[in-house]
């Protein structure tokens, strides 16, 4: 399977670097490598979820309890939760990290995928969510700081999309 | 039996633990009988009551957390229960007060009214522990028993489709938000030292 172990490493050594210590996750082909690094690594919990907006409680949950929480997702599963977003993360100004797999864009050989690639940023800029794309191994730490930052100080939801330049070898 | 009885009864364990309620009558008639800071209001959000209180109870594994949930908000994220039981944290208590009605909106009834039956769903989820206690004092007794056992447990409870006259609480959802962050510090900080 032709998903970046080395990239999803620096992105998995990011996370740690902002001491993440609950991670949710639904999996999906390009977050493979990811959950497995998270189920592997004792110091840190990983949620299996059966649907996404399962992760925007435990992560409000983690939140008000003082522990930093990330949320790994596909696009889909953001689409599947925007109400929770809307309705618990936005209500009571909750900081999510949310990374969140672009799927259906540029290059992406599923048609299954394509329509979700169409809606992902728009619905998102409509939400006012910031948004940063991972395309490069160089600046994912950097990136991934400074989202949860952002999403610290303005109790707010951040999106960090995944691209397949950093996510798939071909 | 009445929501309002069962609360009554069972209040002097919500008192010592972190407790998460969901929307409408159920936070109504807790916040009537004495808010503290350690009881948050999920106002909206349908359903993840529980995912919130399994995020908490697995960020503080020493504290007990009890979730008020509903049949209606129970029936909106039944994956709560696979997820709960999968990860089994012995410190959550997740308590369904069954009313076969989404009453806060007009009293529509629910499937748990023509035989869905929560509690054998959350034992098919593999829950560890399932109680049944359709009276206040069987419903204290099984709330004693599940915080004891250190053990993953989901009560669920028939009541009446009744609620208070007015949802009314003096409690802005941010000051509840903010108020039961700061509690949940506080706890964390007592059994740091």
């Amino acid at each position: 399977m032709p998903v970046s172990v080395t990239n999803s490493k620096l992105i998995y050594d990011a996370l740690k670097a902002c001491d993440v210590k609950i991670m949710s996750a639904l999996p999906e082909t390009w977050l493979v490598h990811l959950i497995r690094m998270a189920d592997e690594d004792p110091d840190m919990t990983l949620v299996r979820l059966a649907k996404e907006e399962e992760g925007v409680g435990i992560s409000a949950g983690a939140h008000l309890a003082g522990v930093n929480s990330a949320l790994l997702m596909q696009n889909h599963g953001f689409l599947a939760a925007i109400n929770p977003i809307v309705s618990l993360a936005f209500l009571y100004k909750i900081p999510l990290l949310m990374l969140i797999s672009l799927r259906g864009h540029f290059g992406e050989k599923d048609p299954w995928q394509t329509q979700g690639g169409l809606v992902t940023e728009p619905i998102l800029r409509a939400m006012n969510i910031p948004i940063w794309h991972l395309t490069n191994p160089t600046d994912i730490h950097r990136r991934l700081k400074d989202a949860q930052t952002l999403a610290h100080a303005s109790l707010h939801p951040v999106a960090v999309l995944l691209s397949r330049e950093l996510m798939w070898e071909d | 039996m009445l929501r309002a009885d069962a609360l009554r009864t069972i209040y002097p364990e919500l008192e010592q633990s972190i407790v998460v309620t969901i929307m409408g009558a159920v936070a109504a008639e807790l916040y009537t009988l004495g808010h503290r800071h350690n009881f948050f209001y999920l106002e909206h959000a349908m359903g993840l009551a529980s995912s919130m209180g399994l995020g908490i109870a697995l960020s503080i594994p020493e504290h007990k957390v009890i979730v008020i949930d509903g049949d209606g908000s129970l029936l909106m994220n039944l994956g709560t229960l696979s997820t709960m039981a999968r990860y089994k944290p012995g410190n959550l208590l997740h308590i369904v007060f069954d009313n076969e009605s989404l009453l806060s909106v007009g009293g529509f009834p629910t499937a748990t009214s023509t035989g869905t039956d929560l509690a054998g769903i959350a034992r098919a989820s593999g829950v560890p522990q399932v109680m049944e206690a359709h009276t206040p004092e069987s419903l204290k007794a099984a709330v004693t028993e599940a915080l004891a056992s250190n053990t993953l447990t989901t009560i669920v409870s028939k009541v009446e489709a009744v609620g208070p006259k007015t949802f009314h609480m003096d409690l802005p959802l941010l000051e509840n938000r903010f108020q039961f962050k700061r509690a949940l510090e506080a706890l964390r900080r007592q059994k740091m030292q």
